[in-house]
């Protein structure tokens, strides 16, 4: 068994751990760094709740390899907030009733963080479309798309006030 | 729910990557998006003793315009660059329109036109696009390299023309023949899952709406892309008509597709799927056709 050494700035700090070649990113995410936020549903692409940020854009961890992260920027749903200072997603989906298990949500959330910045503005049947690679057993989805249209508009309150 | 132990080897430049083919090839597994090879492994569906990562090989990451007309794309271009890229939306309109029907925004940030290709699932979309785009692939070992036509690469179930050490390294799309009308349909049960069935269609009138060319490759309704030589050639000579069109769509889908039941849908039902998907092709592709 190698193991390799992987250096990778996760959330912001950077950091280095082993791995074994066969480790996949979402239990080196887990179990090695301790971050257990990111969730594990599937192990096979299917349900989104591993999803975090890789250089930026959200992908499946579970369908990478720690070593891949080589090198790489990653950021998972604790980079978000605090229960204290929530990011303006967590409190929508607070709000908004966005979650009942939770399982789902770090997924949810770490896809929708890049979507709203690159696309301040959805409609309802854009926002469905972003986050079809997502399943939610509870919701229904109604409540997530409501708190994603509630993120939306507070962003754009929040910029009228800066302006 | 984890894979097998395997060595991992992560090359540099497309020379490291040949080479390291060139000596794993047979007990050794390219992974360019991980997006379906991932999943097998962790259902130990496949346990290669080797990983050859290709993923540093950046030099496989591009999108060219050929002087003629067309592209040519880098097997490792990620689809999610496809979908936005202002060259294939201009170029290669079908390709660019069809990427939305693969899998999620999460899938397609990490997966790759060439893995795709390789991987050759009868129910995927760049499989199907490439047979009907006439594509060419470029098929490298260390030490030569070879073209070969999409419509031979592709030869039964999970199995194309790839020798063990070769890797695929470019996709050239050539042009469409000038009036040539172009449209994609398919059915999933859920946006974004593979489809039950699908087809891809090119047709070209002349000035009087005469179809002088026709093209129609047939989605998961076969072990491979399925083309429908025959029953395209039955719409040469002839108008849109729904006479014209229901001709084409019965001998198509009687005679030159081959769906199988699965758990999801009936042969039958792929059948008459195939053959209303067609249909709304058709029309879509004629109306799509500009002087
Ligand atoms: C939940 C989910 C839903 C999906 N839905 C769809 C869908 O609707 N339609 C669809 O078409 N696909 C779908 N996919 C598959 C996805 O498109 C994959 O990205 C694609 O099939 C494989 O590309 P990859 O780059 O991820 O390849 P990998 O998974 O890395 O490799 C796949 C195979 O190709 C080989 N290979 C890779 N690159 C090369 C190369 N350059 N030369 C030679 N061999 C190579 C590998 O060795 C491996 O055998 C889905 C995947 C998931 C997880
Ligand atoms: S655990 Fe990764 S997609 Fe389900
Ligand atoms: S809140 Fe329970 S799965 Fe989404």
């Amino acid at each position: 068994m190698t193991l390799h050494t992987v250096t990778l700035i996760v959330n912001g700090q950077e950091l280095s751990a082993e791995a074994e070649s066969r480790l996949l990113l979402s239990d080196f995410i887990r179990h090695t760094l301790g971050l257990t936020g990111t969730h594990v549903g599937c192990e096979h692409g299917v349900c989104g709740a591993c999803t975090i940020l890789f250089d930026g854009e959200p992908v499946r961890s579970c369908l990478m390899l720690a070593v891949q992260a080589h090198g790489h920027i990653i950021e998972t749903v604790e980079s978000l907030g605090t229960p204290d200072n929530m990011h303006p997603l967590q409190e929508a989906f607070h709000a908004a009733h966005g979650l009942q298990c939770g399982y789902c949500t770090p997924g949810f959330l770490m896809t929708l963080k890049p979507y709203l910045e690159q696309n301040p503005n959805p409609t309802e049947r854009e926002i469905r479309e972003a986050i079809s690679g997502n399943l939610c057993r509870c919701t229904g989805y109604q409540h997530i798309v409501d708190a994603v249209l509630l993120a939306a508009q507070k962003n754009h309150k929040q910029e009228n006030k800066h302006q | 729910m984890k894979p097998a132990p395997f060595e991992y080897i992560a090359p540099n430049n497309l020379d490291e990557a040949l080479i390291a083919m060139e000596v794993n090839g047979f007990d050794g597994k390219l992974l360019a998006g991980g997006q379906s090879l991932i999943p097998v492994m962790n259902f130990r569906l496949a346990q290669p003793a080797v990983i050859v990562d290709l993923n540093g090989v950046t030099e496989l990451d591009f999108i060219r315009p050929n002087p003629g007309g067309g592209v040519t794309i880098g097997a490792l271009t990620r689809q999610s660059r496809l979908e936005h890229d202002a060259i294939v939306r201009d170029r290669v309109p079908l390709l660019h329109a069809t990427i939305p029907f693969i899998a999620h925004p999460q899938i397609r940030n990490r997966g790759t036109i060439g893995g795709s290709l390789a991987h050759a699932d009868p129910a995927g979309e760049l499989p199907v696009l490439s047979v009907a785009l006439q594509a060419r692939f470029k098929l490298q070992r260390y030490d030569k390299e070879r073209w070969v036509n999409a419509t031979d690469f592709y030869q039964a179930l999970f199995m194309t023309a790839l020798e063990p050490q070769e890797i695929m390294t470019a996709i050239e799309i050539p042009p469409l023949p000038p009036r040539t009308g172009w449209a994609f349909q398919e059915l999933a049960r859920r946006h974004g899952d593979y489809a039950q069935a699908g087809v891809a269609t090119l047709i070209a009138l002349d000035d009087d709406g005469v179809c002088t060319y026709a093209r129609l490759v047939f989605l998961n309704v076969g072990e491979i892309p399925m083309v429908a030589t025959e029953a395209a050639q039955l719409l040469v000579g002839e108008r849109i008509s729904a006479e014209s069109i229901t001709a084409v769509v019965n001998h198509a889908i009687q005679h030159e597709i081959e769906p199988t039941s699965d758990v999801h849908a009936s042969a039958d039902y792929k059948r008459h799927l195939a053959g209303v998907l067609t249909k709304r092709a058709i029309r879509q592709a004629a109306n799509r056709v500009t002087s």
